[in-house]
């Protein structure tokens, strides 16, 4: 038991029931991040931010939000929309910030990757952040049904249909996952229990662990250039502040962040107001009806390059048919960024895509590739439309399965 | 600078990709079509100035056996019920038929209903509109029976007013409390679907999207059991406007909380731009 004596603050009595001094240090004052950064480092705290908004936001929706399919509809779209003062805007910010966590996500995701920031001891951090990614992914979806909108009703029909292509209980997963035949009540409120709380906590509890696999491989730096955080550290605590090459996260990281973080909050706000469609789609705003498919059904535009992935097969390919490879595909898609550390075969160098001759294209055609596996998946899978969805997810794939030989390639071409 | 070039490179493919999922998907979805024509082109236009008195007479001989007409204090000679079972709809109420219908569009659906409201695929010989054709009548006679109808609406319509009549024979407005004077069921039997609440329509369809629709709802949607009513481009606006003030009521307060939102988000960065300059000097 630590020496009590008189107190001289309340800082201090704290302190030496709570040790906060000291705590302070290790996670603000005293935990060191590269000097030689730039604003994309800023997307681990942008994304904090906006999981803070959809958290407070969730809240005050949920004050109000009736999980019945027979109230979910007016409970959102008149209640909260309407009757709730400023309802409209936490509604609004609410879409609008879950829209906006997976393009950070993305960018996030992409940063690591063209920095190399997924090998070398950092493998943990990138695949909690892959389960990250997953997670939130399972609560947007599960948050989409909940307005109970016609997309709400159709995506989760064919989503969840997608479960039966599992072999041989594969029928018996759909039924188990929407509590009845078809989607309906059961499904709903089962899916509000996923959104309210278990992916929520599932969330809070993985980001605790990412922020935790940092502390020991350290946050990477522009030119991934390895030194001594303890030597770099001291120099910072002696003054010697221009020449160390680490700077605190309090003040110093967190006052770049907070500037990006304005920066992007400001536009945050003109597209809750202004420009919302994109995160709000408007066929949403028409109450679920089983008897009336929707002309298009497509996810939200984060999902798009999967999905496309996923129905890029159209046609029997060996006997197989289309929606078995297609449904394989998109399980491969699913994973696939959770072992690339693995499939990396040159974990030892990791210098930003530019200064590697063949990874830097690999980098490059896989955000094109994404991109257009993105657009086509909202487009109708028609004519032309199919077969450019074909190509680009046999490249996804294919881009996947040359990695390997492109990082042995550069290993052996000895390209530090 | 670096970071400048790093932020180009994020926001072109941002942009890229907005572009193809917005804008692109959806013209590709939604294929362009012909706008809106308030002129009714297809319908012969009225080329003789109508008799009001004598399309008091014509009205009072051929209409009001069927229409109300309350503004006159003229009542409909059968209860809303009887009236839903006896022509598988309520028939209009004719107070402001005059404005709120274009006068050629009125002309021509005298003559020719189910030409009009392009509702030959629901009926025909098999399964009679309810409203008969005026063919008989004379090119005279129907420019009168329009003159008397416009000769009658003394006041400005309400927007409200002009989607009751307009519209709410079929249609509910529930968050207006606005229920469809046709019971829903008699309409499924009438139309062979039946008529959605249209309280979200405004936030669902856009504007942009129910001024082509309503103007004519078969070129948007093939086969669609909504007719087309004729409605002026006014009048029509008038509907559009009342949809977004139930449907879309807190836009005004959207779009003016927007501005204080960035507003208070850009002192905020500026602020957080001058610290993080006043840090960073003693770093680098």
């Amino acid at each position: 038991m630590a020496e009590i004596r008189k107190s001289e603050g309340f800082i201090d009595w704290l302190d030496q029931r709570l040790a906060v001094k000291a705590f302070m240090r290790v996670m603000m004052t005293e935990y060191w991040i590269p000097k030689n950064i730039n604003f994309l480092w800023a997307m681990g705290v942008v994304l904090v931010v906006l999981f803070g908004v959809l958290l407070v936001t969730g809240l005050l929706l949920l004050m109000y939000y009736k999980p019945d399919i027979n109230l979910a509809f007016d409970s959102v779209n008149y209640t909260i929309m309407q009757e709730v003062e400023y309802g409209w805007l936490w509604r609004h910010m609410h879409g609008v910030a879950a829209s906006a966590t997976f393009l950070i996500i993305y960018i996030h995701l992409f940063t690591g990757i063209y920095y190399g920031s997924y090998k070398k001891g950092r493998e943990m951090i990138w695949i909690t952040g892959m389960v990250l990614f997953i997670a939130f992914s399972a609560e947007a979806f599960s948050g989409y049904m909940l307005p109970w909108g016609q997309m709400s009703y159709w995506a989760a029909q064919v989503i969840t249909n997608l479960f039966s292509g599992i072999p041989v209980i594969g029928d018996d997963v759909v039924i188990w996952i929407r509590g009845d035949y078809v989607v309906a009540d059961a499904t709903l409120t089962r899916f509000f229990m996923l959104h309210v709380v278990l992916l929520p906590l599932v969330i809070i509890v993985v980001i605790a662990v990412h922020f935790y696999s940092l502390r020991f491989s350290h946050v990477n730096n522009q030119e991934s250039e390895v030194f001594n955080f303890d030597v770099e550290s001291k120099k910072f605590l002696e003054g010697r502040k221009k020449e160390s090459k680490v700077v605190p996260f309090w003040p110093v990281f967190l006052s770049k962040d907070f500037f990006v973080v304005g920066f992007f909050m400001t536009i945050f706000f003109a597209l809750v107001c202004y420009q919302f469609d994109f995160a709000m789609d408007p066929i949403n705003f028409e109450p679920a009806n089983s008897m009336k498919t929707p002309a298009h059904i497509y996810p939200e535009w984060y999902f798009l390059w999967n999905y496309e992935v996923l129905r890029g097969f159209f046609f029997d390919i060996g006997g197989m048919a289309a929606m078995d490879i297609g449904l394989i595909a998109f399980v491969i898609a699913n994973i696939v960024f959770m072992i690339l550390p693995f499939l990396d075969r040159n974990p030892m160098n990791t210098a930003p895509a530019h200064k590697r001759p063949v990874f830097k294209y690999w980098f490059w055609l896989l955000v094109i590739d994404m991109i257009v596996l993105t657009v086509y998946g909202k487009l109708p899978p028609t004519g032309m439309n199919a077969w450019v969805g074909f190509v680009a997810a046999v490249i996804f794939l294919g881009l996947f399965i040359a990695l390997p030989f492109i990082t042995k390639y550069e290993a052996k071409g000895n390209v530090q | 600078m670096r970071e400048i070039k790093i932020l180009a490179i994020v926001l072109f493919f941002t942009a890229v990709t907005y572009w193809g999922v917005e804008p692109y998907a959806h013209s590709q979805m939604h294929p362009h079509v012909a706008p809106a024509d308030f002129g009714f082109k297809d319908l012969e236009p009225l080329h003789v100035n109508g008799n009001v008195e004598n399309g008091q007479v014509l009205v009072e001989a051929n209409c009001i056996a069927c229409h109300s007409i309350k503004s006159l204090g003229l009542e409909a000679p059968m209860s809303i019920e009887d009236a839903a079972n006896a022509y598988g709809v309520v028939p209009p109420d004719l107070s402001h038929a005059g404005v709120i219908y274009d006068k050629n569009y009125l002309a021509g659906f005298l003559k020719d209903p189910v030409g009009a409201t392009k509702l030959s695929h629901k009926f025909g010989e098999a399964k009679p509109y309810a409203m008969p054709s005026y063919s008989f009548l004379s090119e005279q006679e129907i420019a009168d029976i329009v003159a008397y109808l416009k000769n009658i609406v003394a006041t400005k319509v309400s927007d409200k007013t002009v989607f009751e009549e307009a519209c709410g024979r079929c249609h509910s407005m529930k968050y207006d409390a606005l229920k469809a004077q046709t019971p829903n069921a008699f309409i499924k039997s009438y139309l062979g679907a039946e008529a959605p609440d249209v309280s979200m329509m405004i936030r669902s369809k856009k504007a942009e999207y129910l001024s082509t629709f309503m103007n004519e709802p078969t070129k948007m949607v093939e086969g669609i059991a909504m007719p087309r009513v004729g409605l002026t481009e006014a009048s029509q606006d008038q509907v559009i406007n009342y949809m977004e003030s139930v449907g879309d009521r807190k836009k005004a307060e959207r779009e003016s909380l927007g501005l204080k939102l960035i507003g208070f988000m850009a002192i905020f960065t500026l602020i957080a731009y001058l610290w993080k300059v006043q840090i960073w000097k003693e770093v680098e």
